[in-house]
């Protein structure tokens, strides 16, 4: 027979289990938030751009390191070479970005955790795609082509 | 993966032990894994374009960072990474064409289509990286 609420009437008990959370905490984790898609078209959009840049990308580099130090310089200066690498690195970075997203929501539970991995998969892919752009852009400028 | 704190009581979706193993099932799995891969593949890829812009060495000689990049692929554990790089390459940008026609045309979902794609995908990214480096190493 123990128990506080003997006393009470079902509406004394319905006042007290009063929920207080906000709806958007009521609402999280039951379900889609209807903003997904978004990440699935640019996912798509750049698979469909790397579809082509790649085999570009695999055919070129390995005809240019050949050439040893001043044959990959020499191939990354021209013109139409910097600006296919600048747009594979772009592609590529972005498509990556999604992709560990996607991976790190999937595997990590942990509230904390997960949003560090997060920050630092955004971070890490911007890094990454600003120091190649950069680097293109600098032996290109240099040769001065 | 839910761990001890797992508290959502919908049901889950069954568990990777409880399926029969087939090659459509072990396409999407590798499509996640070598994704995965060359995420930490672009990392060397970005480090051998940065040493590329190096300052060159005295005389227009290879920066010491790109020459020790240079020397690392050529050694035997360089270019067993580098056949690697390439199968997980090949086989990520096969399988996701996969996809593509999936999402595009909406077409190649019977099981004997998606079965087959999923089997070609694997053979075309071994011997393809196989290929490559038989081009890259001889021609």
């Amino acid at each position: 027979m123990g128990g506080g609420d003997l006393y009470l009437t079902g509406e004394v008990k319905m006042a007290l289990s009063q929920d207080y959370a906000t709806p958007t905490a009521r609402a999280r984790g039951l379900g889609s938030a209807k903003s997904g898609v978004s990440s699935y078209i640019g996912q798509l959009t750049s698979a469909l751009a790397l579809a082509v840049l790649v085999p570009w990308f695999l055919f070129s580099v390995i005809s240019a390191v050949g050439a040893g130090y001043s044959g990959a310089v020499a191939w990354v200066a021209r013109p139409w070479n910097a600006i296919l690498l600048i747009l594979t690195f772009g592609a590529a970075f972005y498509h990556m970005r999604i992709g560990m997203r996607v991976i790190i929501e999937d595997y990590i539970a942990k509230s904390g955790t997960r949003t560090a991995l997060l920050i630092l998969n955004s971070f890490a892919a911007i890094a990454l795609f600003a120091a190649t752009a950069a680097t293109v852009l600098k032996i290109w400028i240099s040769a001065g082509a | 993966m839910a761990g001890a704190d797992w508290t959502d009581e919908r049901p889950m979706s069954p568990h990777i032990q409880v399926w029969k193993w087939h090659a459509t099932m072990a396409a999407s799995i590798f499509h996640r894994v070598t994704g995965a891969a060359l995420y930490f593949g672009s990392f060397l890829i970005a480090l051998w374009i940065v040493a590329l812009g190096a300052r060159p060495a005295g005389g227009g000689e290879a920066p010491a960072l790109y020459s020790t990049i240079e020397a690392i692929l050529a050694s035997i554990p360089g270019q067993v990474i580098l056949v690697l790089w390439a199968a997980a390459v090949l086989f990520h940008w096969a399988n996701g064409i996969r996809y593509l026609v999936w999402s595009g045309p909406r077409v190649g979902f019977d099981p004997k289509t998606a079965s087959g794609v999923s089997v070609f995908n694997f053979v075309f990214a071994i011997l393809g990286a196989l290929a490559i480096w038989a081009a890259a190493t001889f021609i």
